[in-house]
């Protein structure tokens, strides 16, 4: 067996890790081992790929990678729970750097020698530029905006369509150029720039609430400039797992899209989340907002057959999961049957709430999808809405007018009580107001979530 | 070309099929996941920094990718691994009852 034969078989390995690594993510029991699994292949992949005859100075590829990986998982050591989604956007965003860097510089390999550079890599080239720098831009965008640094409001106006596809016609027209003419590094160089500039200015316009589809879509994106790179380097695991990225990444986005019921050009193009004047407010309830103190909610709770706890981004911030689940011990203790009912995108990931919830211990079993407790929520004593908001705003069921009219939502509204813990009335991510906190069996808790909760338990405790 | 297309073409079909079997709940470890793993373009980065003779400037842009990679790999897969560590079964010890 040929020094490439070996490496061939390496590669295949790792390809194979990769698949497994995603079979195994369909079970919790499974997925840990699955990624250990993927994490061996990677390292395979590396290694087989420095035994490659062609390939020369190690001495400061090594450097680098060993300068380099500890920052990597010192960044992933170190970061927040409720910050893990601004994380993978940034990996994701570095991945794509990667490609279009590499695109740049296996331009100038081959393009010494002008006119001679074959159509189907100099396209590949082409792509991973493209597809490279936008996902790194967008990506970067996208984490500015999970962690605030950027509005998290849709920033918007007037021919903002029109002028991001003028962008990408010209990014489109400079891609041809390259494949047609005499090739210039100068051209690939503006290429890159462009679809910088053109990643930054398409995920400007996406509200906060939509970052997690944005980054989705931004992760097939790396996969398939990761795939194009494969095609220039006639390289098989970079085409595979490029591809098993682009392909997974493109599902779970319109799963993701589905979820909220709206098409995927609505998400990217909708402006979504923009503070419409008006809105909102809807049928039901007379308009005014009641107060309560924990004490009355204490008594609520306890003397509660049902409660459903109904998590969002709130109980993230105010890091109040492990305080959450205390409070259900109490109350179990009491013989009050306590269940979390999950909405696909509550929080900012879906399965978000499902990591924090797991990270306090509350066992698994007890957390129930949007399909599994919407039917119960008739027979349910109290529905304790946490940090949660817009996935809660009967709106989205009953309000045509309304921007979230169809996305399908906890039907707490038909609970016999309804606890809102929030900070303010401020509206939530979409930008409007939520019918639910007018109506009838709806009472407010004001209040820091972790604070509120915390009040919560010593209340219960003293009954 | 062609047997880089067939690859291309069955790697969209397994990657749909394998996806299609993840459950919500796991939908961010997936993203987080399947982030990780096109850090292989780690590969790419190495294959071209490796390359002998070349200008100064494609070395540092080599290196540059290398760097990139190598960050996406390593924090891809210890983001996924934290999150999934906390989707660990409980064991019925001295905890609450649940039941």
């Amino acid at each position: 067996m040929s020094r490439a034969d070996a490496i061939a078989l390496a590669y295949l390995v790792t390809i194979v890790t990769f698949v497994l690594a995603l079979r195994f993510l369909s079970s919790p029991t499974t997925a840990r081992r699955g990624n250990l699994i993927g994490a061996i292949g990677m390292v395979i992949a590396v290694a087989a790929t420095f035994a490659q005859s062609g390939v020369h100075n190690y001495l400061s590829i090594l450097i680098v990678m060993a300068v380099f990986a500890p920052i990597g998982a010192l960044a992933a050591q170190r970061v927040k729970m409720t910050a893990m989604p601004q994380m993978v956007a940034l990996f994701n965003g570095v991945g794509g750097g990667a490609a279009a860097l590499v695109a740049l510089a296996d331009f100038h390999r081959i393009a010494p020698d002008p006119g001679r550079i074959p159509f189907d890599v100099g396209l590949s080239i082409v792509l991973s530029a493209l597809i490279g720098s936008v996902s790194f831009a967008g990506s970067l965008i996208a984490f500015g905006k999970l962690q605030e640094l950027v509005s998290g409001r849709p920033i918007t106006y007037p021919g903002q369509k029109l002028a991001n596809g003028a962008l990408l016609a010209a990014l489109v027209g400079v891609g041809v150029a390259i494949l047609a003419g005499p090739q210039r590094q100068a051209l690939v160089g503006a290429l890159i720039l462009g679809a910088l500039l053109f990643g930054v200015l398409f995920v400007l316009p996406i509200g906060g609430a939509d970052m997690p589809v944005v980054i989705s879509l931004l992760n097939a994106f790396t996969g398939l400039a990761a795939a194009a790179t494969g095609f220039v380097l006639h390289n098989d695991v970079l085409i595979v797992s490029g591809m098993l990225v682009g392909a997974s990444g493109t599902l779970l986005t319109i799963l993701m899209g589905r979820a909220m019921n709206r098409s995927l050009a609505n998400v990217l193009f909708g402006a979504f989340g923009t503070i419409r004047a008006g809105a909102g407010a809807g049928p039901g309830g007379d308009g005014a907002v009641r107060s309560t103190t924990p004490e009355d909610v204490a008594i609520m709770l306890a003397y509660a057959k049902r409660v459903v706890v109904v998590p969002g981004y709130g109980l993230a911030v105010a890091q109040a999961q492990h305080d959450v689940r205390r409070l259900a011990d109490e109350l179990e203790q009491r013989g009050v049957d306590v269940r979390y009912a999950i909405h696909p995108v509550a929080g900012r990931m879906p399965g978000h709430m499902n990591v924090l919830l797991a990270e306090a211990n509350v066992p698994y079993p007890q957390l129930y999808e949007m399909e599994q407790i919407n039917p119960e929520f008739p027979e349910t004593d109290v529905a304790l809405v946490i940090g949660a908001n817009d996935v809660t705003n009967p709106a989205a069921r009953n309000d045509p007018q309304s921007p979230i009219y169809g996305m399908p939502i906890l039907d707490v509204d038909k609970a016999e009580h309804v606890v809102v813990l929030k900070r303010s009335m401020n509206p939530g991510f979409a930008g409007i107001d939520n019918a639910l906190y007018t109506e009838p069996q709806t009472v407010m808790l004001f209040g820091d979530a972790k604070d509120s909760v915390t009040k919560l338990i010593s209340s219960v405790k003293e009954l | 070309m062609i047997t880089e297309l067939t690859v291309l073409v069955l790697a969209i079909f397994v990657g749909f099929e394998v996806i299609s079997k993840v459950p919500t709940m796991l939908h961010t470890p997936l993203m987080s996941g399947t982030n990780a793993i096109h850090g292989i373009v780690l590969v790419g980065a190495i294959v071209v920094a490796g390359l002998p003779h070349q200008a100064t400037w494609i070395r540092i842009v080599a290196l540059a990718a290398v760097a990139l990679g190598t960050m996406n790999v390593v924090g891809g897969f210890v983001v996924t691994d934290r999150m999934l560590h906390m989707f660990r079964r409980r064991e019925p010890g001295p905890e609450p009852p649940s039941e």
